[in-house]
């Protein structure tokens, strides 16, 4: 009994949930849950990104793309087609998959650096469309978003979405623990490691990569729609090329192949920058610096690095 | 003595990197129950073969058939479901995943009851991957990442083991466990092996029959003991 709970399919959510449970106590004020609300937000976006990088080994430059559709279907089709907000989340993350779905197959094909020189091209793509098509999205300058309302219940306060934020990320990080420890799961850590053995040990090589692309697009568009309705405004700032690599960074400094990875990457890039603002000019300078020395120091990233320094002591 | 309709056949087999044929037309067949070794030396398109049979290598003409199937476009996990293992070159074991989590692997396909079954007959086979079967594969020895490459092949549940070189990187006392368990597959479990090596002598000893492979064709072909007594084969692959 005690050892199911604590295999990691559901000790991470649990760690998590207690984590969300016990930030909303310490934190003194709204801004705080704000910017917790927000990385919530991120670590979703990061933990599916993070089973595509870090479990499936493969690369994406244009994840901010499927974030954008997920953020533009809140904002344009409640605005449009008066869609309730909820159904409006719903069609973009179904869109994203879609999307995911056409695109991924012939670009998964693409190995290392060409994989990541098509990814960002989609994703440059989907950026240029949100910015171009002003009539729909209200280009560069970005649009508003419809408050959600629940059931006649108006949805409001840094409090309430920091619940809704935290609830999304244990149940994305359930999600994707049992995903891990699937056989899909198990597939996807073989195909990272040699895909001529996956292939001899009868895993279908494509399909596993393309539901592991569709699923990470699923994740980015839900986070996407979630930060649109959170801010109330959407711009296409977040579809950009700059935002994949924020992603990409997440993955990479919070450690690859690990959920609560994940949600230390996104904690970092979202509440350092926060921290770091009396620093005034020399913000950037500070945080590059930071970033550099935690990959220097912790080379697996964050959380691995940080459990293996751990029970490298105790051996 | 040889049955008419033979498990595995291979007619005319060609296959090419880009330009340069590695396959000249290769035709050979194992029959259900056989084991058949392949040698030749370095470059004579011995593992271009066994990756054209298990289909992770295009082939580019000729006629593969396996159990009366023609399944020269079939895709290698098709392949898999049909009946064929391989056991790849240089093992290529999944070295971060844990040694169980390899063999759950080899039966990735699979959805019978009886899987928890054959991971205790491979546990049997070789038990030093029993001891460690929560570790990582990368920590392994050769000759270990060896058997679990035999029994993540063997999870599958072949009609028909490809070996490639399973000789390859051991010393000679763990070559000659590493054959008999090979035996050992065949006569007690009925698994039909097509292996292919270098080690001429181990194979041919443990093999029905044998064929020999020079740049991309077929030279010799026989029983195993006749093509071990061969003057020809022994001056080439036996140094004697």
């Amino acid at each position: 009994m005690l050892k199911t709970v604590l295999a990691p399919r559901f000790a991470v959510p649990l760690v998590l949930a207690v984590l969300v449970v016990g930030l909303s106590f310490a934190l003194p004020s709204n801004f705080y849950l704000r910017v917790a609300a927000l990385v919530w937000i991120s670590a979703l976006a990061v933990i599916g990104l993070n089973l595509l990088m870090g479990y499936a080994g493969q690369v994406s430059l244009g994840h901010a793309g499927f974030f954008g559709i997920g953020a533009y279907a809140v904002a344009v089709l409640p605005a449009q087609f008066s869609l309730h907000p909820l159904l409006a989340a719903l069609a973009g993350a179904l869109a994203a998959g879609l999307l995911a779905y056409v695109v991924g197959r012939p670009i998964l094909r693409l190995k290392g650096h060409y994989l990541a020189v098509a990814t960002l091209g989609f994703g440059m793509l989907i950026a240029m469309t949100i910015s171009n098509e002003a009539w729909l999205t209200g280009g560069p300058d970005g649009m508003p978003v419809e408050r959600l309302t629940l059931l006649g219940w108006r949805v409001r306060g840094a409090d309430t979405w920091y619940w809704i934020t935290g609830g999304l990320l244990v149940i994305g990080a359930w999600i994707a623990g049992n995903l891990v420890a699937s056989p899909t799961g198990r597939a996807l850590r073989a195909l990272h490691d040699s895909e001529v053995a996956a292939r001899v040990a009868g895993i279908d090589v494509a399909r596993a990569k393309l539901t592991v692309f569709v699923i990470s697009a699923v994740y980015a568009a839900v986070a996407g729609a979630a930060l649109a309705l959170v801010n109330g405004f959407v711009t296409p700032d977040k579809a950009n090329f700059m935002h994949s690599i924020e992603l990409v960074t997440m993955v990479v400094l919070g450690g690859m192949g690990s959920i609560l990875g994940s949600v230390a990457g996104a904690a970092i890039l979202v509440v350092l920058p926060q921290v770091l603002t009396s620093f005034h000019d020399y913000e950037h300078m500070v945080l590059g610096l930071i970033m550099m020395v935690i990959m220097i120091v912790l080379r697996s990233g964050i959380v691995p690095g940080l459990a293996s320094l751990l029970t490298g002591r105790r051996k | 003595m040889r049955s008419t309709d033979p498990l595995l056949e291979v007619s005319g087999l060609r296959s090419a990197y880009g330009r340069i044929e590695a396959l000249h037309g290769v035709s050979l067949q194992v029959d259900a129950g056989e084991i058949v070794a392949l040698v030749g030396g370095n470059g004579a398109g011995k593992t271009t073969l066994l990756r054209t049979i298990s289909g992770v290598q295009p082939m580019s003409g000729g006629g593969l058939s396996f159990a009366g199937r023609d399944i020269s476009r079939a895709s290698p996990h098709a392949r898999v479901a049909a009946g064929i293992a391989q056991v790849p070159e240089g093992r290529q074991i999944f070295a971060p995943l844990a040694i169980e989590d390899n063999l759950r692997l080899g039966a990735y396909l699979r959805k019978d009851a009886e899987i928890a079954a054959d991971l205790a007959r491979v546990y049997d086979l070789f038990p030093v991957l029993k001891e460690r079967r929560k570790n990582p594969a990368g920590g392994l020895s050769g000759g270990q990442q060896q058997m679990l490459a035999i029994g993540r092949a063997l999870m599958s549940r072949p009609k028909l083991l490809l070996l490639d070189e399973p000789s390859m990187g051991l010393a000679p006392v763990l070559v000659d466990q590493v054959f008999e368990i090979i035996t050992r597959l065949n006569r007690e479990d009925g698994v039909t092996v097509f292996l292919v090596e270098q080690n001429a002598f181990a194979a041919l000893s443990i093999a029905t029959r044998g064929y020999v492979i020079e740049t991309g064709e077929i030279a010799m072909e026989g029983k195993g003991s006749d093509l071990l007594a061969d003057d020809r084969v022994r001056e080439a692959y036996l140094g004697v």
